[in-house]
């Protein structure tokens, strides 16, 4: 196997006049878990889409799996499995039957698909639902089969397309932990997300994106670092921008978002006792996390 | 660039289609009475009523009964309606709304193969809305055999043409309000003027002439005299006709997908 899972160099992509990807560059190491960073519209489903084969890009070059993408798609696929942002599973099908199906697209034989279904149903924590309806499942269900149906062909990379949108905390807890169970067994991870906290928790290295562009790109506690470096400080309940001009020297920089004062402070309570006495202010003090990044690099939030 | 959308919207291998065929069938066999009486209700309440109906009226056509001319007809108008609402209703709902086909394109299969595998699921409702009718037109004694038998492969192959013409449309559909303007505008008209319920031969030469590029017609010049016991003229002309029906317009429907579903 070759050194590098994915490689993307100068990828470009428009839809009409839209650029959607705009020169991209990163490489993916195998067993590392890679995050695509970035709020809607930022051009993270393309850029995954594109490393599947499914989407020809415009320019640049593409090589997953060693083989270059999309000329030999067939063959990258036969070991990339994929979780999709949107659930396509067959919903009139049983769990069973939806594994049965997958496994035979990838050209395996109803009793190989018979003798994996068990340990997938294992590991997706649905071992008493074989032989229930996908439309009976939860959704944290139905994301956990969508994940065992992308492992029936035992890939070596995953591509994963917002995998845990959509689903209460504890689901998405549940499949975290699941990813992580995969990245020990030295599968290699590529993940699109808006949630800061998953990309925080998962990823090896990410991406920032914005409008098909990488803003910043490293370890995420790396990032959070040199991007930030020092507490954050909240403030709710003022107006954000008298209050902004009120704080100014004693803090190293501020954000405004939404009706929040984003204070980024060495030392914040040099900076609530400044403010004690103010009526009607609400204070949230803690350490650094790439909402904050994020909120820097584009001087906005990421949830939009 | 061209070659490697090619690639994509050709079949990979000569069998890959049989995952989606074998796909659709455990989707269909968990409906399959439903599914049955629902492809065989209409074209036997049109032999029923018309045949019996019209048919006392009407006395012997091209020497034969009217029902018997009929039911061959219908056999032909069944398949090409079978397999093209299985196509432009349940392949479209799996490639739009069901996102199965997406699924598909996940795996080693190509888009080619989806649509293989799809046009021969939608021939082999065809064929057995064909033989449904055959079998029921068999007990009222108007299908001779065995020459019946050589209508089977044709009314495959009808299938089969029928799925290729309804997969460009399919291809092309916003949404499932469009896919009814080919079906009254164009797969009924075609019924009447292919010679399905009363002879070609009675109509204007010009839509004679507009009948000879039907594919229903050439269907129904096999089907009719295999059914009545009569020996088939120009049987190598309406299978060539067939064929290049089902092919041309797979190439044409593979190609437009690919850029409908990986732009």
């Amino acid at each position: 196997m070759s050194t590098i899972a994915i490689d993307l160099a100068n990828v470009s992509k428009s839809y009409g006049s839209k650029m959607v990807v705009d020169g991209l560059s990163f490489t993916v190491a195998p067993g590392e878990c890679f995050g695509l960073l970035g709020p809607n519209g930022a051009g993270k489903s393309t850029i995954a889409r594109m490393i599947l084969g499914l989407t020809p890009p415009d320019a640049g070059k593409i090589t997953v799996l060693g083989v270059p993408m999309p000329a030999r798609a067939r063959l990258a696929r036969r070991h990339i499995g994929v979780v999709p942002q949107f659930d396509n599973l067959d919903v009139e099908f049983t769990v069973r039957e939806n594994l049965l199906v997958f496994g035979r697209y990838f050209g395996m034989s109803t009793r190989e698909v018979t003798a994996v279904i068990p340990s997938l149903l294992e590991f997706a924590r649905l071992e008493g639902k074989a032989n229930a309806r996908v439309g009976a499942l939860s959704g944290g269900m139905k994301r956990r089969l969508t994940l065992a149906r992308a492992l029936i062909n035992d890939p070596q990379l995953l591509v994963m397309d917002e995998p845990t949108t959509g689903l209460d905390p504890h689901a998405r807890h549940l499949i975290w932990e699941r990813l992580r169970t995969l990245l020990s067994q030295g599968k290699t991870i590529i993940l699109t997300t808006h949630f800061m906290e998953e990309a925080e928790r998962l990823c090896d290295r990410l991406c920032v994106l914005e409008a098909g562009r990488i803003l910043a790109e490293g370890r995420p506690h790396a990032l959070i670092e040199e991007q930030i470096g020092c507490h954050v400080l909240e403030i709710y309940g003022g107006n954000p921008h008298e209050l902004s001009a009120l704080t100014k020297p004693y803090v190293q920089r501020s954000e405004v978002s939404g009706e929040t004062l984003f204070c980024y402070a060495p030392d914040p309570e040099q900076l609530r006792v400044q403010l004690r006495g103010r009526a009607g202010l609400r204070f949230l003090q803690r350490p650094p996390n790439l909402e904050d990044v994020f909120l820097r690099l584009t001087g906005r939030g990421m949830e939009t | 660039m061209m070659g490697q959308g090619c690639a994509a919207a050709l079949p990979a291998n000569p069998w890959n289609w049989i995952a989606v065929w074998r796909r659709n069938y455990l989707a269909w066999k968990k409906v399959a009475l439903a599914s049955l009486l629902g492809n065989l209700a209409d074209p036997m309440v049109s032999l029923f009523g018309l045949g019996f109906g019209l048919g006392m009226m009407v006395g012997p056509v091209e020497g034969t009964s009217y029902i018997a001319f009929l039911t061959a007809g219908m056999v032909a108008a069944s398949a090409m309606t079978s397999s093209t609402f299985e196509t432009i209703y349940a392949a479209f709902g799996r490639m739009h709304a069901q996102r199965t086909w997406e699924g598909i394109l996940y795996t080693q299969l190509t888009l080619g193969d989806i649509v293989l595998g799809e046009l021969a699921w939608a021939a082999s409702k065809a064929l057995l809305a064909g033989v449904g009718i055959m079998i029921v037109a068999t007990v009222l004694g108007y299908v001779t055999w065995p020459s019946a038998l050589y209508a089977l492969p044709v009314i495959a192959l009808t299938g089969l043409a029928f799925a290729s013409l309804a997969m460009v449309v399919t291809a092309l559909a916003p949404s499932y309000d469009y896919v009814v303007f080919y079906q009254t505008l164009i797969l009924t008209p075609m019924l009447f003027i292919s010679g399905a319920v009363f002879p070609a031969s009675q109509m204007p030469g010009g839509l004679q002439q507009v009948a000879g590029f039907l594919p229903l017609a050439h269907s129904i010049e096999l089907i009719r005299p295999a059914m009545l016991g009569r020996p088939a003229v120009s049987v190598g002309l309406h299978i060539t006709a067939l064929c290049i029906y089902t092919v041309l317009p797979f190439f044409l429907s593979a190609v437009l997908l690919r850029r409908r579903l990986m732009p």
